[in-house]
């Protein structure tokens, strides 16, 4: 079954041309993605997130402020249950800040230039890891 | 044998914390209904539930569907009601993909812990896209919420699962250069028990109510059912959806004094979107083969056995889209 993503414009910076193209792209492989539009605080992402119940959060974020929203993100997302969602991120990130944000918990990340083809593979990654981490999670009854 | 890094609590806890107002375990539960979890089901299937008001909303792509659902949202928070929101949007036929953007326009009710808001790709459920949203609503209701409403885009067969679930049907046309009626199909006018005319507050719309209301006079209503009201609406202007409101909470009221038979469900509504759905699957499930166009050119079968053939084989495809 389709995996679903949510893909979120976390922050000020107000053109979203790049998230849309990744929404784009990321449906064409085959997933569903949840949409939000720009503007978005971490905490609002982290409530929708676990509302759709998404296999993974993708942040888009041009500002600069990577860092701050990505802390806010994923500390939202842990208050709200969904610590265990895994998180990538996009847009204009330094190579130097790449460690920095792993260290955070971001499963990966694509800086702007990485291609569509490089991301739908590097999503799939991160899910199929995911998948076999939480191999065998289901409701005891 | 791998063991689990997630521990989840049992089933009975994740339902008893959704009721709760836990919204991870509601994300969760939703999602196992749509997978089809056996488990999910049978649990819900014997939980007693209230009887929520379930409002469908359908209508052609950019009617205003979303924003008619995120007024109605604010409508029922102000008398108290919490509300949950399946949004369905369609799947790519090609790759099984979707873009759920309906939530866009609800953004200013995610901060309300009242409110629960999902998307819904119309992928190839495995029980059909009816049965999966009629479980999903169940769970929704077991959970407790008093309101559900329900959006999804008025194409193919998608009107007829809505009208199956929904206690309350409402179907929006816009003003299109007055060719309002031309986008509401004749499956549409029977299932509809409210028909909205929305974006009102521009031109032509007049001439849409009209045109519907002409659409609705050929029919013969029996002397004691609902007649469907023709209300205008500005879904995007405040206030905008006052008469739609109000026709809701009349429809509510007449059903509570007829209470519908289960089994016969709108039996009559439905047949013939039914059929219309039936005929459009036939259509596409049907690939004419070349052997077929050869024989019928070379003269070799009658044209009527070769549209028996057909009818067989379009009979035995299965539907690669919804
Ligand atoms: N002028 C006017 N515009 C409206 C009205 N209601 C909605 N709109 C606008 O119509 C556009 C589409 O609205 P949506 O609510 O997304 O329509 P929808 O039917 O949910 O669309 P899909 O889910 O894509 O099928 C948006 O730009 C709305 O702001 C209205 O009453 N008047
Ligand atoms: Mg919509």
């Amino acid at each position: 079954m389709a995996a679903r993503i949510l893909v979120a414009k976390p922050g000020l910076d107000g053109h979203d041309r790049g998230a849309k193209l990744v929404a784009v792209a990321l449906r064409d492989a085959g997933f569903e993605v949840i949409y939000t539009g720009i503007r978005q605080l971490p905490v609002d992402i982290a409530t929708i997130a676990v509302q759709e119940n998404v296999d993974m959060v993708g942040l888009s974020i041009l500002s600069g402020a990577h860092m701050a929203l990505v802390r806010k993100t994923i500390i939202a997302l842990e208050e709200a249950g969904g610590g265990d969602i895994p998180v990538v991120v996009g847009g204009t990130i330094p190579s130097f800040d790449v460690e920095p944000l792993q260290e955070l918990g971001v499963r990966a990340t694509f800086p702007t230039g990485s291609s569509l083809t490089d991301l739908v593979a590097g999503v799939h990654k991160v899910l199929d890891q995911h998948a076999a981490e939480t191999e065998g999670t289901s409701w005891t009854s | 044998m791998s063991t689990p890094t997630v521990a989840r609590p049992s089933l009975d806890d994740e339902l008893h914390a959704a009721t709760q107002g836990n919204v991870r375990s509601i994300g969760r539960l939703v999602s196992a209904v749509e997978n089809a979890d056996a488990t999910v089901l049978a649990a819900i299937a014997t939980r007693k539930v209230g009887a929520p008001l379930v409002v469908g909303l359908t209508g052609p792509p950019g009617v205003g569907k979303s924003t008619a659902t995120d007024g109605l949202i604010a409508h029922y928070r102000a008398a108290g009601r919490t509300v949950a929101v399946l949004a369905i949007d369609p799947t790519s036929p090609l790759t099984g993909g979707a873009i759920l953007g309906d939530r866009i326009r609800m953004l200013r009710h995610v901060k309300d812990p009242g409110v629960y808001i999902r998307s819904f790709a119309a992928r190839r459920q495995l029980g059909g896209l009816a049965e999966t949203t009629e479980t999903a609503i169940r769970l929704l209701a077991v959970i407790g919420f008093d309101i559900i409403l329900v959006e999804t885009v008025g194409i193919g067969q998608s009107e007829v699962d809505i009208a199956r679930v929904a206690s309350t049907t409402v179907v929006l046309v816009s003003p299109r250069g007055g060719d309002g009626m031309q986008a509401v199909k004749a499956g549409v006018l029977e299932i509809a028990d409210i028909f909205v005319v929305n974006k009102a507050e521009l031109p032509g719309a007049e001439e849409t109510v009209r045109d519907l209301t002409e659409a609705l006079a050929h029919r013969r209503p029996a002397p004691d059912s609902w007649r469907p009201p023709i209300v205008r609406a500005s879904a995007a202007t405040p206030g905008g959806l006052d008469d739609l409101a109000i026709a809701l909470e009349q429809h509510r009221e007449w059903l509570e004094h007829h209470p519908v038979q289960p089994g016969q469900v709108r039996a009559e509504l439905v047949r013939r979107a039914l059929k219309d759905a039936a005929v459009d699957r036939f259509r596409r499930a049907l690939a004419v083969p070349d052997d077929a166009v050869a024989r019928v050119l070379e003269g070799v079968t009658p044209v009527d056995a070769v549209i028996d053939e057909l009818v067989l084989l379009g009979r035995s495809s299965r539907p690669i889209t919804l």
